[in-house]
């Protein structure tokens, strides 16, 4: 479904990623994990064309998106909850998740609205409120809901678990099982490995731009180096 | 108080320095001498005034907080404002009966008034139109009266050259204009902030100075003279008709009056503003006008959401230079002569003022800011010389007591039935 091969990432003249090959098939939930500045919110980034690939190819469903403009990336089935959430605050939840559907009718956009309502039954509570005013996991869930309203077959994910409390984070992981459900394919990039590994069906672990090791997510749990860099001994 | 006093003899010696060149010496000539006037007077009254307010700041400060009104009538409009949030058919019944006094009002004012509110409404026109880029898509364009400026010499020209009539000419305005705009945008809207300020504020003088010098085009600095006035379906509002025209007067039989004119420009002005509040409406309630504000609010998740923000920002710029390019066709019109000195940068912070001191993104406050800029200074004329002395004062105070604006904006709300279920 989502294919990299080998891709080389420049920010100016440093190298962010040294030649990533990695690979999603659907249906499936993977994970990428890694410490703090090896280079995965850049890979997310350069997979929506934000910095573009300076070598290799990304391909989706078939089609080379290494040189498209990210807008045109975003209307192909493809749709990123960034880092930070980023939502809408001086919107209401109702306009942010509309924003989300900015290119769906009328009709598609209220069946879309009722779905994400279903998943979060919160964010319907809170439809007629600004988007600033929610809590820290209210946002993430809009922002998710903001991310499934273009109805992707692929949802990148940039950190959903930041800076929230750990039952707000078992709530969103247990969402994102819903959704894969639902037939989405989740690509996550995640800090809380524990809990990523635990979720996703295969993992790839990320340090210093390169991929040192690609296993499922429970031999990845398993696994003594991961145990001891990523989920503390 | 101890400290207070070596504060304000500072502040009165500081003024004593700033008020004796300018109020303290006057320039008096009789015949071909010049000499020097003393007049110690304003001086020394400036002085005292500084000197005690600041000595006793503090009590005063203290006096003003507890004088302050209850929050309930602070402002007088804030509870038919809440009312008309809460109610659309409020909201509606209030916009009919404002249209319909503006309509009969000027039936029963002088002309002179009827005159002054007429250029006020080009200036609801120009606010209203800038309000698009930076009140809603926030946008800082300083530039804006370059679009007015293509606007008004579009009519100018065509009436010239082809004596092309008013109602052509308005649209061929509103589209160069909007032209004008999306030429501008394409290269520009990559800037952001201060960046795009610069740029625009450049791009207004250029139009100025261009104006100002194709002699061969625009008459350059003798502008443009003799512009025909609207006519009703072809009917002049002059004493006699041109060649194969007829007089408004004949044609109805009535006598004679200069007031027709004047009040046919005021509804024909009051008809832009209102199909420019339509069209904003219209758009502000669609997708595209909800990312405008999306986009003012986060660019990147915009993109992230694949919507592409040039693509936005240059449908933002390109509507708001079309109305400019109405509200000039329109000033054109009603002025009959224009040369670049109505285009100045002065007119683009003018219109800049007025959408900052209505609340940037709300309608209504940069009505009543338009108003108040331009009809107010109108109205008053004997203080004309202290006009920009209040201005910076109101500025001034606004910033400090109102900073959102004299009627921040409020989100149009579609999910009203929803809003009046109890939220738990």
């Amino acid at each position: 479904m989502l294919k990299l091969d080998k891709v080389h990432t420049f920010y100016g003249q440093i190298e962010a990623l040294k030649g990533v090959s990695l690979e999603v098939h659907p249906g499936e939930i993977v994970t990428l994990i890694g410490a703090n500045g090896a280079g995965k919110s850049t890979l997310l980034m350069t997979i929506c064309g934000s910095p573009q690939a300076t070598k290799g190819s990304v391909i989706f469903e078939g089609q080379d998106i290494t040189r498209k403009p990210t807008h045109v990336i975003m209307q192909c089935g493809l749709a990123q909850v960034p880092e930070g959430r980023r939502i809408f605050p001086g919107l209401t939840v109702r306009e942010n998740l509309q924003m989300g559907g900015f290119f769906a009718d009328k009709a598609r956009l209220e069946t879309d609205l009722e779905r994400v309502f279903t998943l979060f039954p919160r964010l319907k509570e809170r439809r007629g409120q600004r988007g600033g005013t929610l809590s820290g996991g209210e946002q993430q869930m809009l922002a998710i809901g903001r991310g499934l309203m273009s109805r992707p077959n692929l949802l990148l994910l940039d950190e959903p678990s930041l800076g929230l409390a750990p039952i707000i984070i078992a709530q969103i992981f247990q969402i994102l099982r819903e959704i894969r459900e639902e037939g989405v394919t989740i690509f996550l990039v995640e800090q809380n490995a524990h809990r990523a590994l635990q979720l996703a069906d295969r993992g790839y672990v990320l340090e210093n731009g390169r991929i040192v090791l690609a296993d499922t997510g429970a031999n990845l749990l398993a696994n003594d180096e991961v145990r001891k860099a990523y989920l503390g001994g | 108080m101890r400290r207070a006093l070596p504060e304000a003899l500072l502040a009165a010696m500081l003024t004593a320095v700033l008020a004796v060149p300018i109020f303290g010496l006057r320039i008096h000539v009789d015949g071909i001498d010049v000499s020097l006037d003393r007049t110690p007077t304003p001086v020394v009254v400036a002085v005292v005034i500084v000197f005690l307010l600041r000595l006793f700041q503090g009590p005063l400060r203290a006096a003003w907080a507890r004088a302050r009104p209850p929050a309930a009538w602070r402002n007088p409009l804030a509870d038919v404002l809440r009312r008309t949030r809460q109610q659309p058919r409020y909201r509606t019944l209030l916009w009919m009966l404002l249209l319909i006094a503006a309509v009969i009002w000027p039936f029963t004012a002088s002309r002179g008034a009827v005159d002054v509110v007429t250029l006020a409404l080009i200036y609801v026109m120009l606010g209203l139109g800038l309000n698009i880029v930076v009140g809603f898509a926030g946008l800082l364009v300083l530039g804006y009266a370059a679009f007015y400026a293509v606007g008004a010499y579009t009519y100018a020209l065509l009436a010239q050259h082809y004596g092309l009539s008013f109602w052509l000419s308005l649209p061929v305005a509103g589209v160069l204009a909007a032209l004008t705009g999306f030429l501008l945008g394409l290269p520009v809207l990559r800037l952001r902030g201060d960046y795009l300020a610069i740029v625009t504020l450049g791009f207004g003088e250029i139009t100025r100075l261009l104006l100002n010098n194709l002699n061969v085009l625009t008459g350059g600095p003798d502008g443009i003279g003799n512009i025909p006035r609207p006519t009703l379906f072809g009917l002049e509002f002059g004493r006699r008709a041109s060649e194969g025209n007829a007089t408004f007067h004949e044609f109805f039989g009535i006598d004679y009056s200069g007031e027709h004119a004047v009040i046919f420009l005021y509804l024909l002005g009051l008809a832009l503003v209102v199909l420019i509040l339509f069209v904003i409406n219209r758009l502000q309630r669609m997708p595209l006008g909800r990312a405008w504000e999306a986009l003012r609010e986060d660019e990147i998740a915009c993109r992230s959401l694949g919507l592409n923000p040039t693509v936005i920002k240059l449908s933002a710029l390109t509507l708001s230079a079309a109305f400019a390019g109405l509200a000039g066709a329109f000033f054109a019109a009603r002025q009959g002569y224009i040369n670049p000195e109505s285009f100045t940068f002065i007119e683009s912070a003018m219109v800049l003022a007025i959408v900052v001191l209505g609340g940037m993104g709300s309608q209504l406050g940069v009505m009543l800011a338009a108003i108040a800029i331009t009809a107010l200074p109108e109205l008053a004329r004997e203080f004309n010389e202290y006009r920009m002395l209040a201005f910076g004062l109101v500025m001034v105070l606004m910033m400090i007591w109102r900073p959102q604006g004299l009627v921040p904006a409020t989100r149009p709300r579609l999910e009203l039935p929803e809003r009046a279920e109890p939220t738990p």
